[in-house]
C-alpha cells in the first residue's frame, strides 16, 4: 500500500516528518516497506537556460546547445524537436545515472560536436510516458533549482506492508485513523456530501437470483450529461504519485476512491449497458471479455454481474471490456456495492486477476460506508463531468455489524503485560473509532464497522498495546516450576540426535536433503503408491514422498563424484514415508559410501567401499546406541534395491528388522546414473528397542576372573554356502561358561581345500573362572567346539 | 699376588677388546665358566696352605669380583651400542602422512536444533513431535485459519493425493500444527519447542520448499506478553551470543495469535557484511503472539482459565545468520565441500554449561 506524505496529510493534521511517521507506522503494525523520495533522486537534474539551440552540421535531426546551468555554459546536443534558443529545460550534467533508462551519462562527441549531458524528457526522469520532448518549463522557473522540488514532487512516498486483518488500512484514511490514535496527529474530519437525485436511474438492479451473503447490497446510480476526459492535474499527480496510470475522469475517480477511502467502485459506460442489471452465480461455461482485454470462462459460482446481453462485469474482481467508460461516455452506471470476501477471492484465484478491487473485498470492507462512499463518488462526479445524478438504487440491504464485547480493563495487563489506565485504554480505543461504555471495572465495547477483524477481548487487548506500543511492555525473565528444568529429549528423540554424532565419528558427513524426490527414483525402492505422490510439486524432480533416503544420498554422491569428490561418505537422520498416515512415517539413519574405503596410501592398505564398510556402519551406530550386537542376527532378507548376494538385513529376534546394508544393485545403480560401487545402510531408529527405564542408573557388579585366557584356532572345511555366523555361533554354544568370544580371523578357498568347500579358520578365547585348565580340559572343549560345529553345520576340521 | 694382578690386567684388556656379545659371552666361559681360569685358580684353595689359605681366598674373590663387574659393563656397553645400532636402522620418515582416520561433519541444521533445544531446554521446554504429512484440521482450521482464509493461499501449500483445494491431506506449511497436537494431547501447564521439516511450495535464494522451524508454545494461567518478550529476548541473547543485543517487537498478524507480533534484532548493514546485535538496520527473526482464544478452544483448552504464547522461527535462517552461511539453497545439496567447511565436529555438542559452539 503505497501514499505520499501530502496526500495523508488531506486525512491528517501533523507536524510529524517523514521520517517520524515512517517509525511511528511500523510501530503501530503497519509494516514500513520503504520510504523514498522523487526529490531526492532526482535532486541532480536542475533547471537549465538554453542560450542558443542552432542546427548540427552533419546531422539534420539533431541540434547543438549551448545550455546556462547558473554556474557555467555547456555543450549539449540533443534530438528533441521542441529544444530552441531562449527555452528552459531540465539538463542530466555527465556522471549522473537517468533514472527512466538507467544509462550513466558520459560526456562525449556526438557526429563530431561535443556533448557534455542530455536535456531529459519526463520519461527519462521515470515520470510517466511522455518522451514527445524534452521537459519545457516555464519561462520564469529559476537557473540551477531542481526541477522536482518546481513540479511538487517533493513529497515523500511511503509503501506500508498491511496483514491481512488490517483490511481497513487499505485506504489512506484508514491509516490516518490509525496514526492520530496513536498521537501522530490528528485526524481531520470527513462527511459525507449528499447528492439529490434528479430522476429516476433507468437502469434497476436485480439481486433476487444470488445465494444470501454472495452480494449483501448493491448500489446503483445512473448520471446523465457527463462529460468524461482527462483528469484535472490534481487528480492525475495523486495517481501517479502512487505509480497509478491515469484513464479518465470517471475511471481515475474509482481508483481514487479506492486508495483514498477504501471504497472500490465500478463505472459502467450506462449507454452500452443493455437493458436491466441482475446478478447471477455463474452455472459455469460463460464467457466474459474483461477490461484487461482478455476473455475468460466461468468455472461455476462466480457472482456475475449481468445485462440483457450476457455477463458485464465479474463482481468485485473486473469490470466488462463491452461496458468501459471511453472519453466519449456521456451516460454513466455507478455501481457501489458489497461482494462476498470469499466468493471474491475464489473467483479471483481461479482466474488469477490481480485487481486492486478483489484485494479490498476479499479482506473484507466497510459495510456501513456504501451510501456515503457513493455519495461523496457521485459529488466528484458531478463536480468533474458536470451533468445530472438519479435517485440511488438500493438492492439489498446494509448489512448491520454491530456486536460488543467486554474488555476487563485488567486484561491488558494480564494478558498483554502492559500497565495502562483504565482511562487511556479508554481513549484509545475511541480514538480507533470504537463506542467505549464504563461498566464497573470493565468497558462494553462495540468495534466500529470497518474492524471487521475484532472479534473478542484479545483484540481489544492488542489494539491498546499496539497503540501504547509494544516497546513499552516490560519483557520478564520466564519463571520456571522447580530449579531444575525436565529433560528436554524424550529417549527416543535423544536416540535420533545420539545416532547424528555417532556417524560423524565414523567419518560420515551428515547431509539433509528434501523429503520428496522423483517419482520415477522412488520406483526403484518401495512400490509407487498413489497417495505419496505431490499433487502440486514445484518441479518433476520432487514430485514424490521418499519411501528411502538412500537414492538422495546415492544422487548426492554422484554430484559431488562429478565434482571432483568420488570418495564420498554421507548420512541422514530423517523421515521416510511408506503412506499418508502418521505411523508410515519412520524416522530412520541412511549411510551411504562410493569410490575408495581408504585410499592410495604409502604404507599400502588402498580398497573401495564394499559391503562390509556398510555392515560396519550400521553396527557400530546400533552398538553406539547401546544395543547389544551379540543378539542381533544377519539374514539374506535385504530389499530388492540391493544386490542379492552382497547385502543381509539386521534382525533382532524373529520380527524385528533393525534395518539392512549392502551394495546397491547394478539395476539401481545404472538407473540412478551412479558410478559402483555404492555402498548403503538404512537402520529404522524406531526399530530399536528402547532402553530399559527401570532398574536406575546402577551397573551389576563388575566379576573379574583371576585366571588367565587362553586363545584356540581351529580351521574347518565346509560347504562353501555354509555361513560363516553360524560357525561361530555354534561354536560359541559349546560351552557357554567357558567361551567368552569366537571371531573368524581366515577365509580360504582353492588349492589344498576341495571343491566346492571352503575352509574358515575361527579364533576362540577360553576364560576360566574357578582354576587353571588343564591339558585334558583343553582337550575336552576343543573336541565340544569341533562336535558343535560338525553338528551345526557340517564341518570338519582341516587337516 | 702378582700373579693375580697379572692375570686381571689381562683379563681386563681382553674384555675391553671384545666387538660383540658373542666375543664377551666365550671370556665369561673362559674365566668364570665351570671350567674357567678364574673357576679353576679356586679349585687351587684347597692345596694351599692354611695359614695362606685366608688371604689368598679373599684375594680370589676380589678377582672375581672385579672380572664379574667388567664383564656386566662391558655387556651393557656392547648391549647399548646394539640397539642404537638397530634403532638407526629403524628409522622412519616422519614427516610422511599418518593413515587416514576420518571424522565425519554434523549439518549446520542439526547443531542449530541442538543449540535450541539447549537453550529452550534451560528454560523448561520439552521437545514436541508431529508427523510432516499433516491433516487441514490441524495445519489450517483448528489454527484458526478457515477455508479461504487469505491467509491459507499465503502458505503455498503442497497437496498430495488430488487435486488442490480438494485434498486434505498437506504437507505440513509450517510447525504450528505441533501446537494443536499438543494442546490436544496434554494438559496445561504446557511447555514445548517443536523443530521440524516443513514445507512452502516456494523456490529462490531465500525460500526452499523444504525447510525447517522450530515451533514454541506455553500454556498455563498466567504467561502475557511480557514473558513472551523476555523468553524471546533471553533467548536471542544467548543464541547469539551477543548479550546486550538490541531489539524490537512490532505488531503484526497471525491467524493463531492475538495480539500477534513480529520480533527484530539490530543490525548493521555495510560492506556485503551484516552485524548483528547494534547498528540502525533491522532483521526480522520470528513470529510470535499469544495464543488466538479460538485455537484454544479449538484445540480442548478453555480460554477462561488458559492462556499463552506460540512463536516460530526459521532454524536455516537463525543459523544463516549465526554463522554467516550465504544461500539457503546450499543447505540441501549435500555437497562435500560445503558439509566440510560449514559442519560442526561431533564433538562439538553445543550446551549452556560449556557453551554453544566452541
Amino acid at each position: 500500500m503505497k501514499f505520499t506524505l501530502s496526500w495523508l496529510k488531506t486525512h491528517l493534521d501533523t507536524n510529524l516528518t517523514a521520517a517520524q511517521l515512517a517509525e511511528k507506522v511500523t510501530a503501530i503494525g503497519l509494516e514500513l516497506e520503504s520510504l523514498t523520495n522523487p526529490a531526492e533522486t532526482l535532486a541532480p537534474f536542475k533547471v537549465v537556460h538554453v542560450v542558443e539551440a542552432k542546427p548540427h552540421p552533419d546531422a539534420d535531426r539533431l541540434r547543438v546547445c549551448l545550455v546556462d546551468t547558473g554556474k557555467e555554459k555547456v555543450q549539449v546536443v540533443c534530438g528533441a524537436p521542441n529544444a530552441r534558443t531562449g527555452m528552459k529545460g531540465v539538463f542530466a550534467p555527465a556522471g549522473v545515472t537517468v533514472p527512466g533508462t538507467g544509462l550513466l551519462l558520459k560526456a562525449g562527441q556526438i557526429r563530431g560536436q561535443a556533448s557534455n549531458g542530455m536535456l531529459v524528457s519526463m520519461r527519462e526522469m521515470g515520470l510517466g510516458d511522455d518522451h514527445t520532448g524534452i521537459i519545457d518549463m516555464p519561462e520564469d522557473a529559476p537557473v540551477g533549482v531542481p526541477f522536482a522540488t518546481l513540479l511538487g514532487l517533493d513529497d515523500p512516498l511511503f509503501d506500508v506492508a498491511i496483514t491481512p486483518n488490517r483490511a481497513d488500512c487499505l485506504g489512506i484514511r484508514g491509516i490516518a485513523r490509525d496514526l492520530a490514535a496513536a498521537g501522530a496527529g490528528t485526524l481531520k474530519p470527513w462527511t459525507a456530501p449528499k447528492v439529490n437525485g434528479k430522476y429516476e436511474s433507468p437502469i434497476k438492479v436485480d439481486l433476487s437470483a444470488l445465494e444470501a451473503g454472495a452480494c449483501p447490497a448493491f448500489v446503483g446510480r445512473h448520471f446523465k450529461g457527463v462529460k468524461n476526459g482527462p483528469s484535472p492535474k490534481w487528480l492525475q499527480d495523486r495517481l501517479t504519485s502512487i505509480g497509478l496510470r491515469p484513464i479518465s475522469i470517471l475511471v481515475d475517480i474509482t481508483n481514487f476512491f479506492t486508495f483514498d477511502l477504501n471504497r472500490p467502485l465500478h463505472v459502467f459506460d450506462a449507454k452500452k449497458v443493455k437493458g436491466q442489471i441482475a446478478l447471477k452465480p455463474a452455472k459455469g461455461g460463460e464467457q466474459f471479455a474483461a477490461l484487461d482485454n482478455k476473455t475468460y470462462t466461468m468455472a461455476g459460482g462466480e457472482t456475475l454481474i449481468c445485462d440483457d446481453s450476457g455477463v458485464i462485469s465479474l463482481a468485485g474482481v473486473m469490470g466488462g471490456a463491452g461496458t468501459g467508460c471511453e472519453f466519449d461516455t456521456t451516460e454513466v452506471y455507478l455501481e457501489t456495492a458489497l461482494f462476498d470476501p470469499i466468493r471474491t477471492a475464489m473467483t479471483g484465484r481461479h482466474h488469477q486477476i490481480l485487481s486492486d478491487a478483489r484485494y479490498r473485498f476479499e479482506r473484507g470492507l466497510d459495510p456501513a460506508f456504501v451510501l456515503d462512499g457513493m455519495e461523496a463518488a457521485s459529488k466528484m462526479i458531478l463536480d468533474l463531468c458536470g451533468g445530472e445524478a438519479s435517485a440511488p438504487v438500493i438492492a439489498g440491504a446494509i448489512p448491520d455489524t454491530t456486536r460488543s464485547y467486554t474488555l476487563r480493563s485488567t486484561r491488558v495487563a494480564t494478558l498483554g503485560g502492559l500497565e495502562v489506565a483504565p482511562a487511556r485504554q479508554k481513549q484509545i480505543l475511541e480514538n480507533l473509532g470504537f463506542k467505549v461504555a464504563a461498566k464497573g471495572s470493565d468497558f462494553d465495547v462495540i468495534p466500529p464497522p470497518w474492524r471487521a477483524d475484532v472479534v473478542g477481548e484479545a483484540d481489544l487487548v492488542e489494539e491498546v498495546c499496539r497503540i501504547v506500543g509494544y516497546d513499552e511492555i516490560p519483557a520478564v525473565t520466564l519463571p520456571r516450576d522447580g530449579a531444575m528444568p525436565p529433560l528436554a529429549w524424550t529417549p527416543a528423540q535423544r536416540r535420533v540426535r545420539d545416532a547424528k554424532r555417532i556417524l560423524a565419528g565414523l567419518g560420515l558427513n551428515e547431509a539433509v536433503t528434501f523429503s520428496f524426490m522423483r517419482k520415477d527414483q522412488a520406483i526403484h525402492f518401495a512400490p509407487r503408491k498413489a497417495e505419496l505422490e505431490v499433487a502440486n510439486p514445484i518441479s518433476a524432480d520432487l514430485d514424490y514422498m521418499r519411501p528411502s533416503i538412500v537414492p538422495n544420498l546415492a544422487s548426492a554422491s554422484a554430484r559431488n563424484a562429478a565434482r571432483g569428490y568420488a570418495d564420498n561418505a554421507l548420512f541422514e537422520v530423517g523421515p521416510i514415508f511408506d503412506g499418508i498416515g502418521e505411523k508410515d512415517q519412520r524416522i530412520v539413519a541412511s549411510i551411504v559410501r562410493t569410490g575408495d574405503a581408504s585410499p592410495r596410501h604409502w604404507a599400502g592398505g588402498a580398497r573401495k567401499v564394499d559391503a562390509f564398510d556398510a555392515k560396519a556402519d550400521a553396527l557400530d551406530l546400533l552398538k553406539g546406541l547401546g544395543l547389544s550386537i551379540e543378539n542381533v542376527a544377519v539374514a539374506r532378507e535385504a530389499p530388492a534395491w540391493f544386490h542379492p548376494g552382497r547385502s543381509g538385513a539386521l534382525k533382532l529376534g524373529p520380527k524385528t528388522v533393525l534395518g539392512w546394508f549392502g551394495e546397491l544393485h547394478p539395476n539401481v545403480i545404472k538407473a540412478l546414473d551412479l558410478e559402483a560401487p555404492v555402498v548403503a545402510a538404512e537402520i529404522f531408529l524406531d526399530a530399536i528397542p528402547a532402553p530399559k527405564a527401570k532398574g536406575g542408573r546402577q551397573r551389576p557388579p563388575l566379576k573379574l576372573s583371576a585366571f588367565q585366557p587362553l586363545e584356540r584356532d581351529f580351521a574347518f572345511v565346509v560347504d562353501a554356502n555354509v555361513a560363516a555366523d553360524a560357525i561361530l555361533r555354534s561354536a560359541k554354544s559349546a560351552d557357554k561358561t567357558l567361551i567368552q568370544a569366537a571371531s573368524v580371523f581366515d577365509v580360504y578357498q582353492g588349492k589344498g581345500v576341495p571343491e566346492g568347500k571352503k575352509s574358515v579358520a575361527i579364533a576362540v578365547r577360553l576364560q576360566p573362572q574357578d582354576r587353571t585348565l588343564t591339558e585334558q580340559d583343553l582337550d575336552a572343549v576343543a573336541q565340544k567346539i569341533v562336535a558343535a560345529v560338525a553338528k551345526a553345520t557340517g564341518a570338519s576340521l582341516r587337516s | 699376588m702378582t700373579d693375580l694382578a697379572a692375570l686381571e690386567t689381562e683379563l681386563a684388556a681382553r674384555i675391553d677388546a671384545a666387538q660383540n656379545l658373542e666375543a664377551l659371552e666365550a671370556l665369561r666361559v673362559e674365566t668364570l665358566g665351570k671350567k674357567g681360569r678364574v673357576t679353576e685358580l679356586m679349585k687351587t684353595l684347597g692345596t694351599i696352605a692354611p695359614e695362606e689359605r685366608k688371604a689368598r681366598g679373599a684375594a680370589f674373590n676380589v678377582l672375581k669380583d672385579a672380572i664379574a663387574a667388567k664383564l656386566d659393563a662391558r655387556k651393557a656397553a656392547l648391549e647399548g651400542s646394539a640397539l642404537d645400532a638397530r634403532l638407526a636402522q629403524e628409522t622412519v620418515d616422519v614427516t610422511l602422512p599418518p593413515r587416514a582416520r576420518e571424522e565425519g561433519r554434523i549439518h549446520p541444521i542439526s547443531q542449530t536444533i541442538d543449540e535450541l533445544v539447549a537453550i529452550f531446554g534451560e528454560m523448561g521446554f520439552a521437545v514436541a513431535e508431529g508427523p510432516d504429512i499433516e491433516s487441514d484440521d490441524y495445519n489450517f482450521t483448528r489454527l484458526n485459519i478457515p477455508p479461504e482464509h487469505p491467509a491459507r493461499q499465503a502458505h503455498d501449500t503442497f497437496y498430495l493425493a488430488g487435486k488442490p483445494g480438494e485434498s486434505h491431506v498437506v504437507l505440513r506449511t509450517h510447525t504450528s500444527p505441533v501446537q494443536v497436537r499438543s494442546m490436544l494431547g496434554q494438559k496445561p501447564p504446557i511447555r514445548v519447542i517443536a523443530p521440524g521439516r516443513t514445507y512452502r511450495s516456494d523456490s529462490d535464494a531465500t525460500h526452499s520448499p523444504n525447510f525447517h522451524q522450530i515451533e514454541g508454545l506455553i500454556v498455563d494461567k498466567s504467561t502475557h506478553m511480557g514473558h513472551l518478550k523476555g523468553c524471546l529476548v533471553d533467548f536471542v541473547r544467548a543464541f547469539f551470543e551477543i548479550p546486550d543485543l538490541r531489539y524490537r517487537f512490532r505488531p503484526s498478524y497471525f491467524p493463531f495469535t492475538e495480539p500477534s507480533a513480529e520480533m527484530d534484532i539490530a543490525c548493521t548493514r555495510g560492506n556485503g557484511e551484516l552485524k548483528l546485535g547494534v547498528g540502525d538496520d533491522w532483521l526480522e527473526i520470528l513470529g510470535c503472539g499469544m495464543v488466538n482464544p479460538k485455537v484454544l478452544s479449538m484445540c480442548g483448552i478453555d480460554p477462561e482459565e488458559y492462556q499463552g504464547f506460540a512463536f516460530g522461527m526459521g532454524i536455516e535462517r537463525v543459523a544463516m545468520l549465526k554463522y554467516g552461511i550465504p544461500d539457503l539453497r546450499t543447505f540441501y545439496e549435500a555437497d562435500m565441500r560445503w558439509l566440510r567447511h560449514y559442519g560442526f565436529a561431533p564433538a562439538d555438542v553445543p550446551t549452556l554449561a560449556g557453551g554453544l559452539a566452541r
